[in-house]
């Protein structure tokens, strides 16, 4: 029953916060409109959503988007910097990275976060999802990049989303 | 003396200049792009672009009216890149 | 005072995202593969737009009639389908098999072989 009236806790008030940052007013008509929306979109639309999505350490979690912002910083830094010192320098490569994640919710936030992050992006995934193919701008040692995405990004989401 | 205010505006003037000269870049990538991902690629970062523009043009103009097209633009372009990229994968938009 | 202060602000934030909205576009013009054009508007071009709604975000709260937090949108939006994009249509060049200065995996042209043998390109 629980399942029915609520089938995705956390779609709710994201769905909320949405609806007030859109219609920029915090007045509490607008509030209770948004929290109704969020009730009923997820109702409405739980043929798309069936998986329901558990978050195990929200603390981990907290600590990766952190650990992320900062990234998304240094890898914009380090990407402007290559474009102005000229296609010559830069060694761009695919290297292939090998997943332990299996869910479709882990493995898209890892192609995005790869993506949003220094000098990468995700590729290419092949059709069994057992390894994603990475470009990177600047690759001098294949290994280590792909030693660093696994240490850095994969054990944080397998640690959130599939705790064995 | 430079004070405060008239440098909120040259810096405004500024970002115009190098928006604008962003969006010449992908224009020229648009146009002779020698692959069709070149194209589309070119055609996704002109509506970011388009983008900074209008909230640049809000800041300047003082108005935020300028806001829902700038969020209009990023849902329809976003929608266009992923039909773009399904066309050239699948040959085919709807199945 | 405060407002000088938010005047300088503002004018860093600005100057930033023009900044690195040029050098994105710059990027798409200057590399010499798909592969490595498909960084700069990625990344850059993300962060110039994200800081420029930053800017506006700040002058429309302490300028404008009360809080205005729906830039906050856009930048969300923005950070969430760059990567999308960008995988869909490097996807989509590796189907087509664009050319590039990198050498190419073994493992894609395995799979796109196949893909095509048993579904023939139109």
């Amino acid at each position: 029953m629980k399942l029915r009236l609520l089938p995705h806790p956390i779609l709710t008030p994201v769905l909320t916060l949405i609806w007030i940052l859109l219609s920029n007013s915090f007045d509490p008509g607008n509030l209770l409109l948004g929290l109704l929306l969020g009730w009923a979109i997820p109702i409405f639309t739980l043929r798309f959503w069936p998986e329901r999505i558990r978050i195990h350490r929200p603390l981990t979690l907290l600590r990766f988007i952190a650990m992320l912002l900062h990234d998304i910083l240094t890898a914009n830094l380090t990407v402007a910097w290559l474009i102005l010192r000229g296609p010559r320098r830069v060694a761009p490569g695919f290297v292939v990275v090998p997943l332990d994640l299996r869910s479709d919710l882990g493995i898209s936030l890892l192609a995005n976060t790869i993506s949003l992050t220094p000098g990468t992006v995700s590729a290419w995934l092949d059709p069994e999802r057992r390894n994603l193919v990475v470009h990177g701008l600047n690759v001098r040692n294949p290994e280590a990049l792909v030693e660093s995405i696994k240490q850095r990004y994969e054990t944080p989401l397998l640690e959130i989303f599939e705790p064995c | 003396m430079l004070n405060p205010a008239s440098l909120l505006d040259l810096s405004i003037s500024i970002a115009f200049g190098l928006v604008t000269a962003a969006l010449a870049l992908t224009l020229w990538r648009l146009l002779f792009g020698p692959d069709k991902p070149d194209r589309i690629l070119a055609l996704d970062t002109l509506y970011v672009n388009a983008i900074a523009l209008l909230v640049l043009v809000g800041i300047h103009l003082n108005s935020s009216l300028y806001f829902e097209a700038a969020l209009l633009i990023a849902m329809m372009g976003f929608v266009g890149t992923v039909a773009l990229c399904k066309y050239l994968l699948r040959g085919d938009i709807i199945e | 005072m405060a407002d000088s202060v938010l005047d300088i602000l503002l004018a860093v934030l600005i100057l930033l995202g023009g900044l690195f909205t040029f050098i994105g576009s710059l990027g798409l013009v200057r590399l010499r593969d798909f592969y490595s054009r498909l960084h700069g508007p990625t990344k850059a071009t993300t962060l110039g737009v994200g800081s420029l709604l930053i800017a506006s975000m700040v002058h429309f709260s302490l300028r404008g009639e009360g809080l205005s937090l729906h830039e906050l949108l856009v930048t969300f939006f923005l950070f969430i389908t760059a990567p999308v994009s960008a995988h869909l249509l490097s996807k989509a060049a590796l189907h087509l098999r664009v050319q590039s200065v990198a050498k190419m995996p073994a493992i894609i042209e395995e799979v796109e072989e196949a893909s095509t043998r048993t579904e023939p390109h139109r």
